[in-house]
């Protein structure tokens, strides 16, 4: 079995992800200005942002790595699948801690029952329930197509549930910075639009780094079961 | 043509044998009367509160033993190795998906259809005027429900203690549905019709549309031993 990403590269992947989330942090922390309404707390956003963004790419990622192992049966795919969910479930929760941290200064509760919340929230439950499907089947392959199953109804679920819970109620922030009416570097000060993109490219090359890792660990138990079968055991 | 042919006969097969045994339909039904009345104790339902909290009340009740019914879904199957028969027999696996999808809409439909008058005569509601409309809604919902039970009881088929992870993988999928039922059921018992949930209902029927068809498309993979 071949590493997809060689073990050097992903050294260096790794330490320009380190050197980003640090040059993220000091911008975002030390550089950019406080905001106007919320001061200090707002700078949360830097991190709350780019965590859900990698968690959304982490459950796309978990739905192309299912369609194409459903499709070929490459256990390389079902891997990918695997390694995605885990790290997404992982930034997920992140997500939610970050963002209750947050809104007990902004809002002055921990949680509410809003639509945001409420999606990324059942977004955690539908993956946890997808990583215990996995260790709660025995057999490999069927534990891999199972998982693949869950991770494509639970993909193609997200815009049901993202519309019914937004029609039921929505207070959170509207988006302060994509917005129709103007252009991006209008709504916000421009060191808070860098500190923001910087911290983006550092959570997402954060994130390929980590995925690569588990990939690996991945692959690796994979090539051990195949010696031990190899020796008879 | 086929399909709905070799649908037709696994759905006989089940029914045939769901009326000899009576199992899962009077565990059912029992569990759901039972369920009416933990929720009277529990709420200490007066009349005019019970209006306002019948769908979500009724709705809890159909799915929790609309649960029961997907645990012993593939129970007959299991025993003795007469899954594999089945796969074997040259059929298509879309056509085992839709029998078992429509076996498990009948028993919760027939549990339905006792359970909605019991509770508004249990519970003393004196306007019968949106029930059959009530009804309808609550088929909606209960196509959506069974279609990713039954892809999902197929799916935990062979893990352990799947009783108990079903509905930890199910329930939270079946959030649109949950939210939208109960919508459509209370802009029903407001009303008298369905007015503004209109959108609800559509959200309802999309979903069952698209994962009728997804089941359909996918349970191959599902069930494959």
């Amino acid at each position: 079995m071949q590493t997809t990403v060689p073990k050097n590269r992903r050294g260096y992947l790794g330490a320009l992800a380190l050197i980003l989330v640090i040059v993220g942090l000091y911008w975002g922390l030390i550089h950019a200005p406080p905001d106007a309404y919320q001061g200090n707390a707002q700078r949360i956003m830097y991190l709350h942002i780019p965590s859900i963004l990698t968690a959304y790419l982490s459950f796309f990622l978990v739905f192309v790595g299912s369609c194409l192992y459903l499709w070929k049966r490459e256990k390389r795919d079902d891997i990918l699948a695997y390694s995605a969910a885990e790290i997404g479930v992982l930034f997920t929760a992140l997500t939610i801690v970050e963002g209750s941290i947050w809104g007990k200064p902004t809002w002055g509760v921990w949680w509410t029952w809003d639509a945001r919340l409420t999606l990324t929230a059942i977004l955690l439950l539908i993956f946890v329930g997808y990583l215990m499907l996995r260790s709660l089947i025995e057999e490999e392959s069927r534990a891999a197509s199972a998982a693949a199953i869950l991770g494509i109804i639970g993909f193609l679920d997200i815009p049901l549930i993202h519309m019914s819970v937004y029609w039921w109620r929505t207070l959170h922030q509207p988006p302060s910075i994509l917005r129709p009416d103007k252009a991006p570097w209008d709504n916000i000060h421009p060191a808070m639009l860098t500190a923001l993109a910087i911290n983006f490219f550092a959570f997402v090359l954060l994130y390929f780094y980590l995925l690569s890792l588990r990939f690996r660990l991945g692959e690796m138990t994979e090539e051990i079961k195949t010696r031990r079968m190899d020796r008879g055991r | 043509m086929k399909l709905l042919r070799q649908t037709y006969l696994l759905l006989r097969k089940d029914l045939v044998l769901e009326l000899r045994r009576r199992e899962s339909l009077l565990t059912m039904f029992f569990f759901g009367t039972l369920l009416l009345f933990v929720f009277h104790f529990s709420f200490d339902l007066v009349p005019e509160k019970v209006t306002e909290m019948a769908p979500a009340l009724l709705w809890l009740a159909f799915l929790f033993t609309g649960t029961l019914g997907l645990t012993q879904l593939f129970e007959a199957e299991r025993t003795n190795h007469c899954l594999d028969a089945l796969l074997l027999s040259p059929m298509d696996r879309g056509a085992l998906f839709l029998a078992k999808t429509c076996f498990n809409i009948i028993l919760m439909v027939a549990v339905e259809i006792v359970v909605v008058p019991l509770f508004w005569i249990l519970f003393n509601l004196r306007s019968w005027e949106g029930v059959p409309l009530l009804l309808g809604v609550a088929f909606l919902g209960t196509i959506g429900f069974c279609v990713l039970g039954t892809l999902l009881s197929g799916v935990t088929l062979k893990a352990r203690a799947r009783e108990l992870l079903l509905p930890l993988v199910l329930f939270p999928l079946m959030v649109p549905v949950i939210l939208a039922t109960i919508r459509c059921m209370e802009a029903i018992l407001r009303n008298g019709n369905i007015g503004d949930a209109v959108p609800w209902l559509r959200l309802l029927l999309g979903f069952d549309v698209i994962f009728v068809t997804v089941g359909i498309l996918i349970f191959d993979w599902a069930i494959d031993v």
